[in-house]
């Protein structure tokens, strides 16, 4: 019987085993994964749709990284069901796995809403390699695609698109793209440059129906708006989100919100299980509660931290927040924690705003702390702004000038300099 | 005393030449200095990848391009693997890793892999970087 059991073999499930492997070297592994080769990049399939990434440049990890890990990796193997009484996960075709200690790290599966038409041909979804193989193999210069979704995902599908000679549609329920992860202002840049790519950004609307051909194949040929507005074309891509893969935790005792519940070492509420990643809900360092947060840093970490835990070296886990950097479109953007953060919802708000320049800085802050931050532009300092929010610093005595040109470790007072960074004058 | 010469033998360690006047005439675009001269007088230091034992950059990368160089423990950048997405320069608490002039991927420190001294402490007229390893 191996001793770890991961199911999920990639951002979290690779963290935990690369975590396991530095505390205990010898015992036994044994990762389950639907994938045939799951150490890529998800991040990347974007890269890989619109040309610039090889299924070579996407390997996260090396094709040996089970092996030389000594994992016993089932891979193209899926996990259906989990006792944990007896401690074992079953697998398609009836085998059983035991373990002493299990992750759960399913990830996340798009969410598609009940839509009409929805399994039309020519409609996708756009969150693993092999959504990304097909939708390639359908993409030729000239079509016309509708992307559902202005999200991450829909924008980094629709830049994919753009780069391929497709002319892209994005449509938004919300007022405005990427409205979760960024502020007016910062959108506004963003829906610009867009714009100017030749997207079109329909906002405040969705699709009722996706149309087919009454004829033979069923092939998309358009889709219905709810303002009753059609837009034809010949690819749909839902891009509305993620929601976890629970479906393992589903029916045991273990605890669920909408993810499965993890406490600050990622244990379940069932001893010896843990879950990282897009399914779990762990510690957010901002709202200082559990939130789901479907993001590759955030599940390298969780899986990490879980991994440790499973090996006997008590890790605490410092706790992820929303956090994105954006490259799409040339306009690099880095925004982390609140977004949307106005002065009439109680923050104290330090902005710097050249919208003609396409740069943007804005730092939310609440009593003092930062709790929000976003760069567009110039992205070089946010790191160290990234990391004053991430440690709660007081910051009154310098707030001023964070936004400042001239800021970076420098303009900190020295003591601060000295205990946070380690750095003396 | 913020001259910026670790930032100038930094671009010409990292040309194509390596030689100073060819790396600032004819390589265009000029490479980026791995070194960032930060001036807020009287007080003026020189910030560069600390090579940290636990990096969140090699945690949070994408692609798998930042990693942690087994032998030397160095936390090397692979920019053939770079996607360019960024993340590292948001979780890097030195904003030490930056944009490169291509803006496809970024550029760091390697403290000069290959050589006994990095070029910017060997050039540092005034001694005031060193090269030495700390322990937290």
């Amino acid at each position: 019987m191996p001793k770890y059991v991961i199911v999920g073999g990639s951002a979290g499930g690779i963290g935990a085993v690369e975590a396991i492997r530095e505390v205990d070297p010898v015992g036994t592994i044994t990762m389950i994964s639907e994938e045939p080769s799951p150490q890529y990049s998800r991040p990347m399939i974007s890269d890989y749709l619109s040309g610039e990434a090889t299924l070579v440049k996407m390997k996260y990890r090396d094709d040996r990284f089970w092996e030389k890990n000594k994992v016993q990796a089932l891979t193209a193997r899926k996990a259906v069901g989990v006792n944990l009484t007896s401690k074992y996960v079953e697998l398609d075709e009836g085998d059983r796995v035991g373990f002493e200690k299990l992750l759960i790290a399913t990830g996340g599966k798009p969410f598609v809403p009940k839509m009409e038409g929805r399994e039309k041909d020519g409609v996708f979804t756009f969150t693993d390699l092999s959504n990304a193989e097909t939708l390639a193999a359908k993409v030729e210069r000239g079509k016309r695609a509708v992307v559902i979704g202005g999200g991450l995902i829909g924008v980094s599908v629709t830049e994919a698109l753009v780069k391929r000679g497709v002319k892209v549609t994005i449509v938004e329920l919300k007022d405005r793209i990427l409205n979760l992860i960024l502020d007016a202002a910062a959108s506004e840049i963003v829906e610009k440059v867009m714009r100017q790519a030749g997207v079109t950004i329909v906002t405040g609307q969705t699709v009722q129906r996706i149309e087919g051909r009454r004829d033979n194949d069923g092939a998309v040929v358009g889709v219905l708006l709810t303002n009753g507005e059609e837009i034809p074309c010949d690819l749909v891509v839902i891009a509305i989100g993620v929601i976890p893969r629970t479906e393992l935790a589903v029916g045991t005792e273990i605890k669920m919100n909408r993810g499965i519940l993890v406490d600050r070492f990622m244990r379940t509420s069932v001893a010896d299980v843990y879950a990282c990643g897009d399914v779990a809900e762990a510690y957010d360092f901002i709202s200082e509660r559990n939130s789901l947060l479907p993001l590759w840093p955030v599940a390298q970490l969780g899986g990490r931290v879980a991994g440790y835990n499973m090996a006997g070296k008590k890790t605490e886990y410092p706790g992820g927040t929303v956090m994105s950097a954006l490259k799409y479109f040339d306009i690099p953007i880095i925004s982390a924690g609140i977004a949307v953060s106005e002065e009439s919802n109680g923050y104290d708000v330090l902005v710097d705003h050249h919208p003609a320049r396409n740069l943007y800085k804005k730092i939310a802050l609440k009593d003092d702390v930062i709790v929000g931050m976003t760069f567009v532009g110039d992205i070089e300092k946010a790191g160290i702004i990234f990391h004053l929010m991430k440690k709660h610093v007081h910051v009154r005595d310098f707030k001023e000038g964070l936004i400042s040109e001239n800021f970076g470790l420098v303009t900190i007072p020295a003591p601060l300099r000295k205990k946070l960074f380690m750095m003396g004058d | 005393m913020g001259c910026g010469l670790c930032e100038v033998f930094c671009i010409a360690q990292h040309s194509k030449s390596k030689d100073l006047i060819k790396a600032y005439k004819k390589e265009h675009p000029r490479p980026l200095s791995r070194v960032r001269v930060e001036v807020d007088r009287p007080l003026s230091f020189s910030v560069q990848c600390r090579h940290c034992e636990d990096p969140p950059c090699v945690i949070a990368c994408l692609s798998g391009a930042m990693h942690l160089d087994e032998e030397t423990g160095l936390v090397i950048h692979d920019a053939d693997k770079c996607m360019g997405c960024w993340t590292c320069v948001m979780v890097c608490p030195y904003g030490t890793i930056r944009v490169d002039v291509s803006g496809k991927v970024v550029a760091k420190c390697d403290l000069c892999q290959g050589f006994d001294v990095p070029a910017c402490v060997a050039n540092c007229p005034n001694e005031a970087l060193v090269y030495q390893e700390v322990t937290p």
